[in-house]
């Protein structure tokens, strides 16, 4: 049976709505957040409505029912991704907080001044600026791989900096290196398993920000070796508010907890405590019960669907859509070509700055976003204070393609 | 087809007649919208009177915003000073001539705040000074 996203569009009742003058919503943002299917919506909603209790510890029906959902949704993210174990998927508001632990936890109880931590140059900001405060706390040395005019990471440049060593009397040696598997700009899939494998070579551990890739590539942990993993659940289908943190095991039992409070104790005494197990250790206080829900929800979804398929059909749609921008006189698009990238359409548009871009489509109802997103030194790189950019998911149609061409077509005429 | 694009704004974005930089000047100040980028300029040459006797603007950002700023400098050169500092919100919406949502709002009110906040010789540009 051929992917039909027609049928998946059925599935997301926000998908059914209009905006201004009746137009049909044509939402290309997946980017910035996902839309959510009734099936999402419904678990939190049943939550609510039947199981409603605080987790942990409560012995009553709901609190065991609400302490089982939570759990349950917890195995299924750990299945999704691969994880060994689901004590290895820790809990987080998103992918900012997944990230912003190990910087607070593992780094701050092993990294020490003049410490290498490579990054790439085109991070989003919540995987830079941990490091930049880490930074200023601590002084470690930050570097970054750089990214060709293709937009690829240079794996030279990388094999340079991994190799250089004592640099400072105290270390210098590579200790972390921290990049994202998916540019939110450029589209970028980055060759994850071979920065990971160069990382052990030298020695260093890796965080991988999957904020992008998990919701639209089969993600296996294992086969990536990855050492830390971070992602969001609204990007994938799921509420705001939750996100994971996978970690290995031994890596994860040897860091020191993170946010201090209940749950994440086993012993508290006026004097000291001592903290609870995986995953449990990094989980202070009460934590967002439905949107966990939710999230289990929508990898349920998302399993459903088939992740192949998913990619499948982004890559189809990315293909489609590159080709009709790249025929409209004026755009300039970013990032490498679509057999290397998912599905993000990034561009400028001659003489029209992006929020103009941005807000004219929105007449017609075409939701994308203008702006630096959270990459400003990504766009400084390339010269440019911001892009517009089209991002695709599996609900997404060919037809919208052609709306927002058609849409970039009077954005010409007004500005002529 | 669309008020926000009024052909006005489109002009004046595309063909400003105050785009540049006064040398030597009298008051000078330079703010940034984070939000979207938007960086505008404000160049202004006294007169003796207390008027302002030639401005200039430059910077780079979207079409609200570079027209806004090239109507704002159009309006204010030959004006009192005391004048000046009295412009709002409200004025640069008049010259518009549209409506904005709170986010576009920011990019028509930069030209205004970096202009006030040089006029009264401000170390730092705030909002309350275009409310
Ligand atoms: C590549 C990348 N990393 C991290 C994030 C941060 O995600 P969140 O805001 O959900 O923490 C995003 C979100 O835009 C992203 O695209």
């Amino acid at each position: 049976m051929s992917y039909n996203p027609h049928e998946i569009r059925k599935d997301f009742p926000i998908l059914q709505r209009k905006t201004h003058d009746n137009v049909p919503l044509v939402y290309l943002d997946s980017t910035a957040t996902s839309q959510k299917p009734l099936a999402v919506i419904e678990a939190m909603n049943e939550y609510y409505r039947r199981s409603n209790a605080n987790i942990h510890r409560g012995v009553h029906t709901l609190a065991e029912e609400a302490t089982a959902m939570y759990e349950e949704a917890r195995e299924k993210i750990a299945g999704f991704i691969n994880a060994p174990s689901s004590k290895q998927i820790i809990y987080t508001r998103n992918a900012t907080e997944s990230i912003n632990l190990v910087a607070y936890t593992w780094a701050r109880a092993n990294l020490k001044t003049g410490d290498l931590v490579v990054l790439t140059e085109m991070e989003h900001h919540s995987n830079l600026v941990p490091w930049l405060m880490l930074q200023a706390e601590r002084g470690i040395e930050l570097e970054f791989i750089s990214v060709t005019e293709d937009g690829l990471l240079d794996l030279d440049s990388y094999k340079t900096l991994l190799s250089r060593t004592l640099r400072h009397a105290q270390g210098g040696a590579p200790k972390l290196v921290a990049f994202t598997h998916m540019s939110n700009v450029l589209g970028t899939i980055n060759p994850a398993a071979e920065i990971i494998r160069m990382a052990h070579e030298a020695g260093a551990i890796t965080v991988v920000d999957a904020a992008q890739s998990v919701p639209h590539l089969k993600m296996d942990v294992q086969a990536l070796n990855a050492d830390f993993l971070a992602f969001s659940a609204h990007k994938m289908c799921g509420p705001t508010g939750v996100g994971a943190l996978y970690g290995k095991a031994e890596l994860l039992e040897s860091m020191p907890p993170f946010l201090g409070g209940g749950d994440m104790i086993k012993e508290v005494k006026l004097r000291s405590f001592r903290p609870n197990t995986l995953p449990h250790k990094f989980e202070a206080g009460t934590p967002a019960i439905a949107e966990a829900v939710g999230f289990g929800a929508a990898v349920d979804y998302l399993t459903k669907v088939g992740m192949d398929n998913i990619a499948a059909h982004e890559h189809e749609i990315t293909e489609y859509a590159l080709e009709r921008l790249e025929e409209i006189p004026g755009v300039k698009l970013f990032g490498p070509s679509a057999d290397k990238k998912g599905g993000v359409a990034a561009f400028t548009f001659e003489g029209v700055h992006p929020h103009d871009v941005a807000q004219i489509l929105d007449r017609d109802g075409i939701a994308i976003r203008a702006g630096h997103h959270c990459a400003q030194p990504l766009h400084e790189k390339f010269g440019i204070p911001a892009t517009s950019r089209a991002s695709f998911y599996l609900y997404n149609t060919k037809e919208e393609v052609d709306l927002l061409v058609n849409g970039l077509y009077k954005v010409r005429e007004l500005f002529g | 087809m669309d008020d926000l694009y009024r052909e006005v704004i489109i002009e004046h974005y595309k063909n400003p007649s105050y785009r540049g930089h006064l040398d030597p000047h009298d008051i000078q100040f330079a703010d940034n919208n984070p939000l979207c980028g938007d960086h505008i300029e404000i160049t202004l040459q006294t007169a003796a009177d207390g008027t302002v006797k030639d401005a200039r603007f430059d910077g780079h950002g979207c079409a609200i915003s570079q027209a806004s700023a090239d109507l704002l400098i159009e309006s204010i050169i030959g004006k009192p000073l005391d004048e000046v500092k009295s412009l709002n919100k409200q004025s640069i919406l008049d010259m518009l001539g549209i409506e904005l949502g709170p986010v576009r709002l920011k990019c028509a009110l930069l030209s205004l705040k970096v202009l006030k906040a040089g006029v009264y010789g401000l170390g730092e540009a705030s909002d309350e000074l275009v409310e």
